[in-house]
């Protein structure tokens, strides 16, 4: 295409030419969007996006804006303007009164060392609180307790009123770059190369009185751990920088399975040297993790690699999924998968199982990754053995999304209503089902001709 | 468009521009002999070759008090355009059937004078001897210095063609009367500052006599007066006289327009742009002389340069006097806004009746289509008020509303009372009448005024080519009822009223003996409603009556245009029944497939009937909705189609004599709305006209340069981007405005075509832009530009103009086939434009359809499944709509944009929505 476009023989060693991205060509019958609607707003980089309810989202990047969207026209209902910093961490939050009327909040903390708490009802903010001697850089709601709790330099426990109920000493400058709730009041704190659990517990002599513990510090990881899930009342899974990808128990906090060199490229020698000219921390760095109730997917470097944990193995994997880092992945119901990249792209992924043929080779997929080279023979007796008891996953590429110009940060999957992706490039592009628009427009259509009288509905 | 008039013989003045196509000369020996009249600009098609004038111009004449009836001006300004003919004569043959009853000066019985604002008059004037036929517009304005303060004009409009005056009357009339207003709201303008002037002299004057005569009275203590002081006295007391004659002058003058307001139907003029309302709308302008208020006290400060002059007691009554100018009579601003006007008539009538009938035609179609109308028509010429036809020239509606009014008049008595007030000024006319005119000369008059040129011809071969050979002329005239300042005589309205049409009709036909060899049809109305013809004569009442005002007093307020649409089409079956016309006016509004009928014989656009005169439907979305029984019973295209093009035809045959009755109604109604339309803007549509006609000439060049110009129309059509990519500016350009007529718009205000981008695209220009012009260029910026389109490809097409290729999906359905046919035979520019403008209305009204059956979207039941409905779809569209393969997706894609500019709130922008296929592209050379 390129190349036509430039014509003849003089086009530079582009991306399409060398790369040995999986691409799906412009024929794509089960991509099921077909419509886009780009929302403009924002002026710096897009990094947040966050679900408020069935249909509404907040987005939010590094002009310090927090935009309130709805999700199914893609109106913008508020601008919420109040940070003067970008934003480093964003968390809806919806509280429960007294009166039991449920109000939806949103918590935003920014580089300006503020936490502000919106309401999405009407836009405005309710209440500010700048006391912080660092950046907050995760937040985190525990729903159950009606708390929330603030991740910088030190870790700090928050009643819905915005009062401070407790917080840690100050753990590191660094600052905690995630936190997870575990069960029975449990939080794992990610600082550094380490793993702090904190307990969280109510005193006894009344209500208001809370105090958090440190119970342990796990220090298991090599590099600075970059992703941190919970996977199950019994997992959480965190990765690394270097990636290493471990799978700790969330009752009694012991590693329970631990993968690191299962994209390392001295497994796989012939492509070596080629990794080694461009091979950086980025490239085998944990970007993100996500997980359902069998398998934990992670987006590593450029790749994307499903380990399942009850077989305490990876079983499938696209080692280049995309043409540069993926930023954020995650798993729809339908057994499906998205990611997306810093390329630019999103791409719809379909966890499939094959059909064992034992004489055929194997063409595609996970064993994509051994090519030919010295290490065949003891490849293909590796991957004998899998087939020899277990049933053989791959991913197959199923549609792409392409309308970003820059980085895709993260993106936020509404079901039926759709996708909604942010960007670099300062846009949010929402992207849905052509299909259902249209029919959706014809029922308003027919909807606003009985109201104007203009049609006798005859059913 | 609605129909593409390929063989309609175009006189319009139209530049041979496409030098490529031009066929190569014939030898001498081969060559038909030219067409014996052809001088410049002739052609064979104008109907009366001997004319001695090229084209068609306007004139305008005085019936000046010192030398009688001369021309003032032409339009066109040109010497050549009048050529040979006679502007003199003709002035004096003009000027000589005014039939405005002017009557200015001291009625019996009233101490002062009085003005009357007198409604121009209307007439159609043949004069076989010059060749020529017009419409002629006379009007009064003021003019102190006058006798009996008027001065009478006319505007006429001259053309060899007489078909073309009798069918366009009613747009000339519309036209002419906005010229009219605008000259007349000038010169009360003018007038009103005249008055000023003169009541400061005459103050000034008093002042100085008062002064005198008190000196006189001082010098002299005798116990009488000197004949000197005498004199001073009298001279004083007409002086004084003359002031209060004067101030009422100025109070009538500056009460009209208030007076008018009242009238709600009265629209006074209105410049186009707002811009210049603030100076010149000058009847609510404080600063203009004229105010509207009646009661203010005049005040004469705002003229402060003027200073008094002493006015000699006997003036002098001399007639090498020189008479004010058109221009000085209605001040220099409104004078050159009139002049516009008439430019614009000049140039909107230019061209052969039927080329102007066919866009009458179209125009009116197209904007009932409101809702698909936004597609691909451009705004601004529908934005544009077409003439009002819908008064006149359609017999359906004509005879239905004649039916519509007895029946009702016939239900309600009360009514008929009101009509007492009505008169016609015919019978105030001092001319002598010859109750000779039978019914059977008069329907002769109307049907060629209302009946669709097929029997005009008839017409004219019958009694037009009589009348030339003896040296006759013809004359229709419509005049409008006046009305002056007096107040509304209650009484006149109840006077007991049985309705006589006979009586009536034969009053309203009638021969003048003023010029013996001249027939002319005199109809006349109040032209506040739509009475007819009958009733209205009959009663002849006072030159002074009041204008028909308070509608409720009558208790009937006639809407013309909503009462025959509404209720034929629902109430009176039984009457639609008998009256096919009526029933195949209505198809229009009411079965919209009609017009979806793809005949397939008329694949080659071979037009068989003459255009006809535009029969009104209901405006609305209502008219234009389909019936769902109408649907769901299988459309019949075919047959609706003939019957509604056969079946009006004959009727308007067999239903002459209805029509007769009608004939009077239709002329009056003519003249009801002429002057009562507002005068809206008026856009020249010259520009886009040219634009056009470049568009189309370059589409046309495209077709056939590229062969597969098929597979990027479609991309247009179904709404995929498409970039045309090159190094060379005006060439890109060049095919961006070629194919810009196949793009559909979005919106109604933005044309989605970005001639010249220099930048790499993003995915936001996809949205906004469908149809690009892209720089090609070899520097690093132009390696960025690339990629970003190859990044996007999916959402393009891509035309390299530099390679000829193109890159886009396949293309094999069969509406692009027709709508740009490599072997056309079309060679015009503006005439392609016409065809693809009628193929794509086609797609519109299948798109409208599709859009609307709610069966085919929603669930019939709500047992049925999703699935079904589907089906249910593409069959409708398959075979319902015989669209092939790929048509489907145009059709989807303008469905959407229908659904998308209904669904939208006026006034928010709405959110555009990029909809594309994953469908593979194909790489297409030369």
């Amino acid at each position: 295409m390129l190349r036509w476009l430039i014509g003849g023989g003089r086009e530079p060693q582009g991306l399409a030419e060398k790369s040995s991205v999986q691409t799906i060509g412009e024929e794509q019958t089960q991509n099921p969007y077909t419509e886009l609607l780009v929302l403009k707003g924002h002026q710096d980089i897009v990094r947040f996006l966050v679900q408020i309810d069935d249909y509404r989202f907040a987005s939010a990047g590094d002009d310090g804006i927090i935009f309130l969207w709805n999700a199914q026209t893609g109106e913008k209902l508020y601008e919420l303007h109040g940070h003067t910093h970008k934003i480093t961490a964003i968390a809806p939050f919806s509280s429960s009164d007294v009166t039991e009327e449920k109000t939806d909040l949103i918590i935003s903390a920014s580089a300006d060392r503020t936490v502000i708490v919106w309401d999405c009802a009407n836009g405005r903010q309710v209440q500010k609180v700048s006391c912080f001697h660092s950046t907050v850089k995760c937040l985190t709601v525990l729903q159950r307790l009606n708390v929330w709790l603030s991740g910088g330099s030190d870790l700090c426990v928050w009643n819905q009123k915005l009062d401070l109920l407790c917080k840690t000493s100050h753990l590191t400058d660094a600052g905690i770059s995630a936190l997870v709730e575990l069960p029975k009041n449990c939080i794992a704190a990610a600082v550094g190369k380490e793993l702090i659990i904190f307990r969280l517990s109510a005193s006894n002599n009344g209500s208001e009185g809370w105090s958090i513990l440190e119970v342990k510090r796990l220090v298991d990881h090599q590099d600075n751990i970059s992703s941190l899930v919970s996977v199950n009342d019994l997992t959480f899974v965190t990765g690394s920088h270097i990636g290493e990808l471990i799978v700790w128990d969330a009752l009694d906090w012991t590693k329970q399975a631990s993968e690191c060199n299962f994209w390392d490229s001295s497994v796989h020698p012939d492509v070596q040297p080629e990794i080694k000219l461009s091979q950086s921390p980025h490239e085998t760095s944990v970007q993100h993790l996500t997980s359902d109730e069998q398998c934990v997917f992670a987006a590593v470097g450029k790749g994307i690699y499903v380990y399942n944990l009850q077989m305490k193995r990876v079983i499938a994997c696209q080692r280049t999924a995309h043409d540069s880092s993926v930023l954020h992945i995650e798993k729809l119901p339908n057994r499906q998968l998205i990611s997306c990249s810093e390329d630019g792209s999103v791409r719809i992924w379909e966890l499939r199982e094959k059909q064992q043929l034992p004489a055929e080779p194997v063409p595609t997929g996970f064993f994509n990754m051994w090519g030919f080279g010295r290490a065949n023979k003891q490849a293909n007796q590796a991957a004998k053995k899998m087939h020899e008891n277990t049933p053989v996953y791959f991913l197959e590429l199923v549609g792409d999304l392409i309308g970003h110009s820059s980085a895709v940060q993260m993106f936020l999957y509404f079901g039926e209503l759709g996708l909604a992706t942010c960007s670099a490039d300062h846009l949010i592009i929402l992207w849905k089902d052509g299909e259902r628009e249209s029919s959706l427009r014809s029922l308003t259509l027919f909807k606003k001709l009985a109201q104007s009288g203009d049609l006798q509905l005859r059913l | 468009m609605i129909s593409a008039p390929d063989v309609v013989a175009f006189t319009r003045e139209e530049e041979l521009e496409d030098d490529l196509y031009r066929e190569p000369p014939l030898p001498e020996e081969y060559s038909v002999p030219l067409f014996p009249f052809a001088g410049q600009g002739a052609n064979p098609w104008a109907k009366v070759a001997g004319s001695k004038f090229t084209r068609d111009f306007i004139l305008i004449s005085e019936f000046s008090e010192q030398v009688g009836p001369q021309p003032l001006l032409t339009i066109p300004d040109d010497a050549k355009v009048s050529g040979t003919f006679d502007l003199n004569y003709f002035s004096l043959r003009i000027m000589s059937v005014d039939y405005q009853a002017s009557f200015v000066g001291h009625p019996p019985g009233s101490a002062y004078p009085k003005l009357n604002f007198v409604e121009d008059s209307k007439v159609v004037l043949g004069d076989s001897k010059e060749g020529a036929f017009a419409y002629v517009h006379h009007l009064t304005l003021y003019d102190l210095e006058a006798r009996g303060f008027v001065r009478p004009f006319c505007m006429a409009y001259i053309s060899a063609d007489e078909h073309k005056i009798m069918q366009q009357f009613q747009e000339l009339s519309t036209e002419f009367s906005k010229a009219s207003e605008c000259l007349k709201t000038g010169n009360r303008k003018a007038f009103a500052n005249e008055l000023e002037k003169k009541l400061k002299d005459l103050d000034y004057t008093r002042t100085v006599l008062h002064n005198e005569t008190e000196q006189q009275k001082k010098a002299n203590d005798k116990g009488y007066y000197t004949t000197q002081a005498i004199e001073k006295a009298n001279e004083l007391a007409s002086v004084e006289k003359s002031i209060i004659e004067h101030q009422d002058l100025l109070r009538q003058i500056r009460s009209y327009p208030y007076r008018k307001l009242k009238d709600s139907e009265f629209h006074p003029y209105e410049p186009e742009c707002a811009l210049d309302r603030a100076d010149v709308g000058s009847d609510h302008d404080p600063a203009a002389s004229d105010s509207t208020e009646p009661g203010e006290t005049p005040l004469y400060t705002h003229v402060p340069s003027y200073t008094p002059k002493l006015i000699k007691a006997k003036s002098a009554k001399c007639f090498d006097k020189k008479l004010k100018t058109l221009e000085e009579l209605c001040d220099v601003y409104f004078f050159t806004q009139t002049l516009d006007q008439l430019h614009h008539i000049e140039r909107t009538f230019r061209g052969d009746v039927c080329y102007l009938l066919t866009e009458q035609i179209s125009r009116a179609l197209l904007k009932q289509q409101s809702v698909t109308n936004f597609l691909f028509e451009d705004v601004s010429f529908l934005d544009e008020k077409p003439p009002e036809k819908q008064y006149r020239g359609c017999q359906g509606l004509g005879q239905d509303a004649i039916d519509e009014k007895c029946s009702e008049e016939s239900l309600a008595p009360k009514v008929v009372i009101s009509l007492g007030s009505y008169k016609s000024s015919v019978e105030c006319v001092p001319i002598k009448m010859e109750q000779e005119m039978e019914d059977s000369e008069e329907p002769k008059m109307s049907e060629s005024v209302m009946s669709e040129p097929q029997e005009n011809l008839d017409y004219l071969d019958a009694d037009i080519k009589g009348s030339i050979s003896s040296g006759e002329s013809i004359e229709v005239l419509g005049t409008e009822k006046s009305g002056s300042g007096l107040t509304k005589s209650e009484s006149q309205a109840s006077l007991p009223v049985m309705p006589s049409p006979q009586a009536g009709r034969s009053k309203v036909g009638s021969r003048r003996t003023v010029s013996e060899d001249s027939i002319e049809v005199l109809s006349t109305c109040p032209s506040e409603s739509l009475i007819p013809e009958d009733f209205k004569a009959s009663y002849p009442s006072a030159i002074n009556e009041e204008p028909y005002v308070d509608d409720d007093e009558g208790g009937l307020r006639f809407t013309p245009r909503a009462n025959p649409g509404v209720d034929d089409g629902q109430d009176d079956v039984s009457k639609q029944e008998s009256l096919v016309q009526v029933d195949a006016a209505c198809c229009i509004g009411k079965e919209s497939p009609n017009f979806l009928g793809q005949k397939p014989c008329e694949e080659d656009g071979v037009v068989r009937i003459p255009p006809q005169p535009y029969r009104p439907a209901e405006q609305g979305l209502r008219g234009g909705f389909p019936s769902h029984d109408g649907l769901s019973g299988g459309l019949l295209p075919y047959e609706l189609d003939s019957r509604y093009l056969s079946g009006s035809r004959e009727v308007s045959k067999s239903s002459l004599d209805e029509c007769s009755d009608s004939t009077s109604y239709m002329s009056s109604a003519a003249s009801t709305c002429s002057d009562r339309t507002p005068s809206p803007a008026h856009l020249g549509s010259a520009a886009g006209e040219r634009h056009r006609k470049r568009a189309g000439q370059n589409a046309l060049r495209f077709i056939r340069q590229y062969p597969f110009a098929h597979p990027a129309i479609y991309s247009l059509l179904s709404g995929r981007t498409l970039v045309v990519l090159g190094e060379d500016e005006a060439m890109v350009k060049k095919l961006v405005t070629a194919l810009s007529i196949f793009v559909p718009n979005c919106s109604a205000y933005a044309k989605p075509v970005k001639h010249w981008v220099t930048s790499a695209l993003h995915l936001v220009d996809f949205q906004k832009w469908k149809l690009i012009g892209l720089q090609r260029a070899v520097s690093p910026a132009g390696v960025n530009v690339l990629h970003a389109l190859s990044r996007y490809s999916r959402y393009l097409s891509i035309l390299d103009a530099d390679s000829k290729t193109l890159r886009c999906p396949l293309y094999k359905g069969t509406v692009v086939t027709r709508l740009a046919d490599h072997r056309t035979q079309i060679k015009r520019g503006s005439t392609y434009y016409m065809h693809v403008q009628s193929v794509l209305t086609q797609l519109c009204s299948k798109a409208f359809l599709f859009t609307f059956c709610h069966h085919l979207h929603l669930p019939i039941s709500e047992r049925e499944s999703e699935e079904s409905v589907v089906s249910r779809r593409m069959n409708f569209l398959k075979l319902q709509l015989g669209l092939v393969n790929e048509d489907i997706k145009i059709v989807q894609y303008l469905a959407e944009l229908l659904k998308l500019h209904y669904i939208q709130e006026p006034g928010q922008g709405g959110n555009p929505l990029l909809r594309f296929d994953y469908v593979p592209s194909f790489l297409y050379k030369i």
